[in-house]
């Protein structure tokens, strides 16, 4: 459950700035391939996780590209630790984030940026007082679906990290898991349970979130 | 000579095209809605890169592509009044006017918030939140805004428009003020002949 909640926690973190760029490039720059990086951003929504698992395993694993050059480089493996089910549930989780960030920077009226270097500011400045502001609640409402679907992960995560108490057995998997021991009944209904709080307080915190920055657009209040 | 504009640019299916020369005091563009006046005032501003000629204000080129000079809007130092205000929703009152003011060198501003609040009469509203600003309200903090941030000219894009009547008089009464005790270079868009024979004293119709 903790885990379930720190690995959800580091997944989002990390995965924020690296869907804020995305989100970025897809809602303001035009370019040739961009259809592609919209179509591989997507890639996870639509993938069978098991298929992302794998490719994860492939490039992490002690003989992939990305597995070789962390553990030449740094002497570290994702595989089989809760980092590695960090990773698997970032990259589950980067389409959705991305999606509510792009909405709401394609929400930011550019002419407001355009007052904003009128008044002296440069570009770098007017994205940080003007477009970064003004784009928040759907960074934050991003975020939170993010960590919902981070700690909802399964298929990627068992099939990169495997089942590994204490280390990688996030809350689906460790409901999973009871469900293959006789009797668990009640430790399945407890964990189900958790996971259905978990994921409506998010949804709804999204929801406020949203609504709130709408909100903030007609009355002139931020978050 | 303050301004010196001398520009063009294909929009689509046809030529925007200014030049012209103006010098002290209010110089009014005009001309019917649609021919181009507000993306002249965006070229001038830097928003808006023209295909070719030359803009300079006070003897300082802001943009000539011969020379291939081309400064940013955030370089030009000019105070651009836009049609809709175009307060910062996020900013309160007093943040919308401190923004140019703090990224303005000291040297180069001319006026103080106390100043600017008391020549406009929006030492009231310095709390407030642009979306609950009533229109004239607005178009006053925009006006404060752009003087505030220290500009050698100002650009005024159809500021007394969607206003009552009584508004309007407020703002022209401002906009002369402006004119006659700041002595700002302004240049001012319209395509109200009353206003215009009010306020400017060079105008320059533009055609089709």
């Amino acid at each position: 459950m903790l885990l379930s909640l720190k690995i959800g926690g580091v997944a989002v973190l990390g995965a924020l700035p690296v869907a804020f760029l995305l989100a970025w490039i897809l809602a303001r720059i035009r370019f040739p391939g961009r259809f592609l990086l919209d179509g591989l951003v997507h890639l996870p929504l639509v993938l069978p996780p098991v298929v992302t698992g794998w490719l994860l395993l492939i490039a992490f694993g002690a003989h992939g590209p990305a597995g070789r050059f962390l553990s030449d480089v740094f002497g570290i493996s994702l595989l089989f630790r809760w980092t590695g089910a960090a990773l698997a549930a970032a990259i589950m989780a980067l389409p959705l984030m991305v999606r509510a960030i792009r909405l709401s920077i394609e929400a930011v009226d550019r002419r407001l940026e355009g007052a904003a270097r009128t008044l002296g500011a440069s570009p770098l400045r007017t994205f940080l007082t003007i477009t970064l502001p003004l784009s928040m609640p759907g960074v934050l409402a991003g975020a939170v679906l993010g960590f919902a679907r981070s700690i909802g992960e399964f298929g990627a995560t068992i099939t990169f990290v495997s089942n590994i108490p204490g280390e990688t057995r996030t809350l689906p998997i460790a409901i999973y898991s009871a469900l293959q021991i006789p009797g668990s009944e009640h430790a399945v209904a407890r964990l189900a349970l958790i996971a259905v709080a978990l994921s409506l307080g998010a949804v709804i915190l999204s929801e406020f979130l949203a609504r709130r920055g709408r909100n903030a657009e007609r009355i002139g209040h931020v978050l | 000579m303050s301004f010196e504009v001398d520009i063009h640019r294909r929009v689509g299916e046809r030529t925007i095209a200014a030049r012209f020369e103006a010098g002290e005091g209010i110089t009014a563009l005009f001309g019917p809605s649609g021919i181009g006046k507000t993306s002249i005032l965006t070229m001038i501003a830097g928003l808006l890169r023209p295909d070719g000629g030359r803009i300079a204000v006070n003897g300082q080129t802001l943009f000539d592509d011969e020379a291939g000079i081309d400064l940013p809007p955030e370089k030009r130092r000019i105070g651009y009044v836009f049609q809709d205000a175009r307060l910062f929703p996020h900013k309160r009152v007093r943040a919308n006017l401190l923004y140019g003011y703090d990224l303005a060198p000291p040297e180069a501003r001319w006026m103080s918030m106390d100043e600017a609040t008391s020549f406009l009469g929006i030492a009231p509203l310095l709390d407030r939140w642009p979306r609950s600003l009533s229109g004239g309200e607005a178009r006053r903090v925009a006006i404060g805004r752009a003087l505030l941030s220290g500009p050698r000219f100002l650009l005024m894009d159809e500021p007394l428009s969607s206003l009552d009547s009584a508004r309007r008089d407020e703002i022209m009464t401002v906009i002369e003020r402006i004119r006659d005790e700041v002595k700002l270079p302004i240049l001012y868009v319209s395509h109200d002949r009353d206003e215009i024979d009010r306020l400017a004293n060079t105008v320059i119709t533009l055609g089709t």
